[in-house]
């Protein structure tokens, strides 16, 4: 690790101030993902200011019905909560899907939000990598490209954003309270993650001296018809290839409400309203699944390892809409896939 | 007194195992330690034109940074720097000897400070520029320069002209990737000096004295000067073997700064110690409509390094497993600019014959037989290569046992015709097949008048259960109950033992023990029988045995004599005896273990997700000493197979010469989740030949058949044949 | 004076409560609490397999619960409450889960097994899994490469009293 100072934040003001007075300094909470990059030599802050202590673990119901999320809410107590479980299975089945059960017990909602890609190339400060290092090219395009994106990429960057949470969260409409310098502001979850275009070292919108605050679940949780399928190289322990979360609003057969996001394939969790709106009104069909699939990957384009990961997502789509409209949602301990 | 031989005997070294008690190379403390830590170099091939360590040495807290122009001298010449494991051909890797560079991940500076942490944060401060130089680490580009035929079986027949003339045949290439060993415990040595200059290392390696020798010809030291210690290895499956480069370098550290020092490899750079070889294998089978087999080749193509040339037998196993009465093989090896592969589970059968099974299968399909009665007609009774009977071989058996607990008769032979859901079905067998080798061991037992012993050995236990199989055969032979055996292991001054590796350490030291277990039991019925009026008066010495902590006539147990008795009159505390062990000389038998793999696979259709969910293992290894921690060796062997098959791939970017998954999360090993059950049988297969207890060794035979077992189950499933592993969803989907 | 780039940062005192045992310590910021363990109180136990949160080899309970300790900086968890492998066992009595790991050989090399028992330890304490399959899941951060995982299963079966 490089050698950085470190600070206690006593609240979320104070977290903000040091921020500002350290354009080198990042934050740290369950530090799952930071601390193994600073081990790597690829993130180096010159301070670590710890708010891992700050007042943001709590999940409380809002007036509206949803519920809001502190950002330091440790990921397996998200996924573990009652109102999680009982009203929002969909995030907690994507949690449960991230990840070891040590991991989960550390990471922090709001540092799932945070974490980088796992490109090799990014890891690897012999290699070229644009993200890690602006202007020195992307290794990824023309190298070992089994894992990266189809969706959204760029001349410059090809990576994809490895968290199972978001994509869940992005699925349910999730919103993102900031902190920063010039208050408080809150954004959708869709537009927290940014797709590289020609800046892939920036990973999202938040700005100079923001902290996440909270995350807020609006009061439609899915519970009923909902799957959060993730297809890896080993059966836990892995990042997804391709995830897919589903939620539909069923009244009979007809799909009322449809929800559908994608993890594993783009910079950021992958969501097309055209393809929720061609299924909003349509019968819970695989037709209509399989049309949903081709418009969320519309424009989906491969490199020269990995072209399976567009027949897969489009399989993997099908399926998780055919589970969620079944209301039999994959299990993350029984590995069949129902 | 129950015997403990044959039993599932807990292991005696679980409690230091469960309680952290245990410690490994890079856990022992000493005053004042140093911690190395190593800078490694980024390019595969070329020179070091600048190294400059001045920003590392102003960082408080470190003492020194080691360099190829700034060590302590190093020998000068191969033989020093070969182990007894070394390839025959070549110039082993020396660390830190000079300025060439020839591998990525090579170390190229030891940066040695106060602490761990310290040394890590200055290695990141050693700037270093290369004179780079072309360089190639692509076995299949590369293919064409294959060269050295290295030593394959010899050619019986004219397989050539029988293969053109069968029948029916089938040829296919098989391509197994690099595979890294990835123990759980980092490749770690502390070095502890003492005030007077000796240093005893503790190293994480499957062979003390092969270290111990090693050391002392780099640094031309005496023997006396260094012991090297091991007393528990946290995994290893080859990869120590042969002495790695952290040792050398704490050593030299330990030497320049006359200072005790630790020097701890990073997961990621134990990708750069050595690894199993990608290889290209080309099986061709000709067969007769019936099934019998007119010609077997086997042609392996693998990688090694551009300065040693390391290979294994990958292509010769036929000739153990089936009657063929032309066969041709050959091995061939490109050079590479990577490091030296070495031996990881199974070396060469566990790719090797992954590739003969497979083809087995294929060739069951085309000749419309099952694979059982495939390889039940051509059955070899004989080793081929030197035609020689086996001193047991049961895999007859194996097939018979192992198909009716997985249910075999119950199969549809059809591709694609066993479903359950959404999910395809599939059932494949392969056979597994290893060698049973015995190695000089020599055990030295020190037998107290309080009738507790001291078993001690050389030999490591890399997880293998060498502490308890010693301690149930010290315990059976001395009739002592086995809470009154201490076994010493792992310590380059004791009794003499190769490097644990190969399966041969079991039955090699089991024999050692009975060898010292029967002079001691010579010694107490002399002491027995000269104590005055003693009940064993008249007893010819071959009619005393051990029993119960008493010398007793066999038949007779109320003739006895205590060991406590005998020594006290005897005027004696101790009674010390060595032993090398003696194995007759026997080139009329070949010897060998044999296994029957079966395998379930669950894979969905659309998908391609692929489950193992049932493995059923059915060994003939002569006898079990311990059915508890064997079992456990086959079901771990077993786990291996299901990783060979399904996850393991050491990744490489050409274009750098680098490894780009030289970490555990990218390079898949099973995880918990990945492994359902596991039924091992263990077949009765008595053997009076090859040696007195009947023992063969079961370290490698778990894995060997697993890979093609369950490459088979995935074709039988989908009826898709993938013969570039691992066995990927992606490669399912097309 | 070395320039800014080479300079160690400042040592911060610390307190941790290991094993029961409040110990004080003087630490660099990035040392993490596995090598405060190993480096600097010799509880060896705990151990390091890949340091980047991989393996679950040095897996501990903080305040009750199973954490990879190789990622947490030891200066955060002041005053935390830590259980590794060598807190387990009372006086001379093994925890259920070392003697159930031992009853079915659950391990070959033992390197894995220290996180393996204090993360089965976590799973229990959490309650979630019910059957086979579910500990399988909970487990999977924990890899062991001789591939001992149904002895691991069984054993964690027996201490949860469920076949």
């Amino acid at each position: 690790m490089n050698n950085f100072q470190y600070s206690r934040a006593t609240d979320v003001a104070d977290a903000i101030r040091l921020l500002a007075a350290d354009p080198g300094a990042k934050l740290i909470a369950g530090g799952t993902n930071l601390i193994d990059l600073m081990k790597e030599n690829v993130e180096r802050p010159s301070r670590l200011i710890d708010i891992s202590r700050l007042p943001l673990r709590d999940i409380e119901e809002t007036a509206d019905g949803g519920l809001r999320i502190g950002a330091l809410v440790p990921n397996s107590d998200l996924a573990y909560h009652p109102l999680v479980e009982q009203r929002y299975p969909l995030l907690a089945a994507a949690i449960l899907a991230g990840a070891s059960a040590q991991l989960r017990n550390m990471a922090s909602v709001g540092g799932n939000l945070m974490q980088r890609t796992r490109c090799a190339y990014f890891y690897d400060t012999a290699t070229p990598c644009n993200k890690r290092e602006p202007g020195s090219g992307c290794s990824a395009i023309d190298g070992l490209n089994r894992n990266h994106a189809i969706l959204g990429t760029s001349a410059s960057c090809i990576a994809t954003n490895p968290s199972d949470m978001s994509v869940a969260l992005v699925a349910l409409g999730a919103l993102v309270h900031i902190a920063g310098p010039s208050g408080q502001r809150t954004i959708a979850l869709t537009d927290f993650h940014r797709l590289p275009e020609d800046k892939p070292h920036v990973d999202t919108n938040l700005g100079t001296g923001e902290i996440i605050a909270a995350v807020e679940l609006p009061k439609h949780g899915f519970a009923r018809n909902y799957s959060y399928l993730k297809i890896r190289d080993r059966l836990s322990y892995a990042f997804a290839l391709v995830s897919v979360a589903a939620a539909l609003e069923l009244d009979g057969n007809a799909i009322s409400e449809a929800r559908l996001a994608l993890g594993g394939v783009a910079h950021k969790p992958w969501r097309s309203l055209e393809a929720e709106a061609a299924l909003r009104g349509r019968a819970a069909t695989s037709d209509h699944f399989s049309r949903a699939a081709d418009l969320l990957l519309h424009g989906a384009t491969a490199r020269a390892h990995n072209r399976f990961k567009i027949e897969l997502a489009r399989r993997a789509i099908a399926r998780t809409l055919i589970q969620a409209a079944s209301a039999t949602p994959q299990s993350q301990a029984h590995k069949k896939i129902a | 007194m129950k015997a403990y031989v044959g039993t599932p005997t807990s292991r005696v070294d679980g409690r230091a195992k469960v309680t952290g008690a245990a410690k490994y190379a890079g856990e022992f403390p000493a005053d004042g330690l140093l911690h190395g830590f190593v800078v490694e170099s980024t390019i595969p091939r070329g020179r070091i034109a600048r190294l400059d360590a001045s920003d590392a040495l102003q960082v408080k807290g470190v003492v020194d940074v080691l360099t190829h122009a700034h060590r302590p001298p190093l020998a000068d010449n191969d033989d020093a720097w070969k182990d007894e494991v070394a390839p025959e051909k070549g110039s082993p890797f020396r660390p830190l000897y000079d300025d060439r560079i020839r591998f990525n991940g090579q170390p190229i500076a030891l940066v040695v400070a106060d602490d761990w942490e310290t040394a890590k944060f200055a290695a990141t401060r050693v700037r270093v520029e290369y004179d780079r130089e072309a360089f190639a680490t692509d076995l299949e580009s590369e293919h064409g320069k294959a060269g050295k035929v290295d030593r394959p079986h010899k050619p019986r027949g004219d397989a050539a002209a029988a293969l053109a003339g069968a029948a029916v045949r089938h040829q296919a290439d098989y391509v197994l990737p690099t595979e890294h060993h990835n123990p759980m415990e980092l490749y770690a040595t502390t070095v502890v000096r003492d005030g007077s200059g000796r240093l005893t290392v503790h190293d994480k390696t499957q062979g003390v004295q092969n270290v111990h020798k090693y050391l002392c010809g780099v640094f031309n030291k005496r023997p006396d000067d260094l012991r090297v210690v091991s007393p528990y290895v946290g995994g290893a499956f080859g990869s120590g073997l042969r002495p790695q480069y952290q040792v050398v370098l704490a050593v030299l550290a330990a030497l320049e700064l006359k200072r005790s020092v630790r020097v701890v490899l990073t997961r990621q750079q134990m990708y750069g110690l050595g690894y199993r070889p990608m290889t290209i294998e080309r099986v061709a089978l000709g067969a007769k409509p019936d099934g019998t087999l007119d010609a077997v080749t086997h042609e392996a193509t693998a990688v090694t390094s551009r300065y040693e040339d390391f290979s294994r037998n990958d292509t010769g196993w036929a000739e153990q497993l089936y009657k063929s009465p032309n066969s041709l093989f050959s091995h061939k090896l490109v050079d590479l600019d990577v490091s030296t592969p070495c031996d990881m589970r199974a070396p060469g059968a566990a790719s090797g014959v992954c590739a003969l099974e497979c083809a087995m299968d294929e060739l069951a399909v085309a000749l419309k037989l099952d694979p059982i009665e495939l390889r039940l007609k051509c059955y070899s009774d004989r080793d081929q290569s030197e035609d020689l009977p086996y001193t047991s071989k049961q895999l007859r058996e194996c097939y018979a046992r192992g198909a009716e607990a997985f249910g075999w008769s119950r199969r549809n032979p059809a591709p694609r015709s066993m479903r359950n859901g959404k999910e395809l079905v599939g059932w494949g067998m392969a056979t597994g097949v290893w060698e049973a080798l015995q190695m000089p061991v020599a055990v030295r037992i020190v037998l107290t008048s309080n009738g507790h012993a001291e078993v001690s050995c050389a030999a490591s236990d890399i997880g293998t259960g060498t502490y308890t199989i010693v301690a149930q055969v010290a315990a059976d032979a001395l009739g002592l109950p086995i809470e009154n055996i201490d076994v010493k292991l792992a310590d380059s001054t004791l009794p003499q033992a190769p490097v644990e590796g190969g399966s041969w350490m079991a039955a090699s030291a089991a024999h050692a023990v009975l060898g010292a277990a029967e002079d001691i039991r010579q010694e107490l019925a002399r002491l027995a029988k000269a104590i005055p009026a003693s009940p064993l008066g008249g007893v010819d010495a071959p009619d005393v045995i051990l029993v119960d902590g008493a010398i007793a006539k066999a038949g007779d147990k109320a003739r006895a004599v205590s060991i406590a008795d005998a020594m006290r009159h005897g005027k004696l505390e101790r009674i010390e005896k060595q032993k090398l062990n003696h194995f007759a000389e026997d080139r009329s038998h070949a010897r060998n273990t044999h296994s029957a793999v079966f395998a379930e696979v669950k894979v969905d259709e659309e998908l391609g997700v692929i489950r193992v969910t049932r493995v059923v293992s059915a060994v003939a290894a002569g006898r079990i000493l311990n059915t508890k921690t064997g079992r456990s060796q086959i079901m771990g062997g077993v786990v291996w197979g299901i990783g060979m098959a399904l996850h393991e791939e050491t990744v490489m970017d050409h274009r750098f010469g680098r490894i780009m998954n030289a970490n555990i999360a990218e390079y898949h090993i099973p995880v918990n989740a990945d492994v359902h059950d596991i039924d091992v049988i263990f077949v009765d297969e008595p053997d009076d030949r090859i040696n007195q207890l009947g023992v063969k060794g079961i370290g490698e035979i778990g894995i060997v058949g697993v890979p093609a077992a369950i490459a088979n189950a995935v074709y039988h499933a989908t009826g898709k044949r993938i013969r570039r592993f691992p066995i990927t969803l992606d490669k399912l989907l097309d | 004076m070395a320039d800014a780039a080479n300079q160690i940062p400042d040592r911060i005192p610390i307190n941790l409560v290991v094993n029961g045992v409040r110990h004080t310590l003087d630490l660099v910021p990035w040392t993490t609490l596995l090598d405060a363990l190993r480096d600097h109180l010799e509880l060896t136990g705990t151990k390091k397999g890949c340091d980047h949160g991989q393996c679950g080899a040095c897996t501990v309970l903080i305040d009750g619960r199973r954490v990879n300790s190789c990622l947490t900086l030891a200066v955060m968890k002041d005053g935390a409450e830590i259980t590794t492998i060598e807190g387990l066992a009372k006086d001379l009595t093994l925890h259920p889960l070392q003697q159930a790991f031992i009853d079915h050989d659950a391990f070959q090399c033992g390197y894995c097994t220290p996180g393996q028992i204090c993360s089965a330890a976590g799973l229990l304490a959490e309650g979630r899994a019910r059957d086979a399959d579910e500990i399988r899941e909970l487990m999977s951060g924990n890899l062991c490469r001789c591939g001992a995982y149904p002895n691991i299963v069984a054993a964690i079966q027996q201490a949860m009293g469920r076949p």
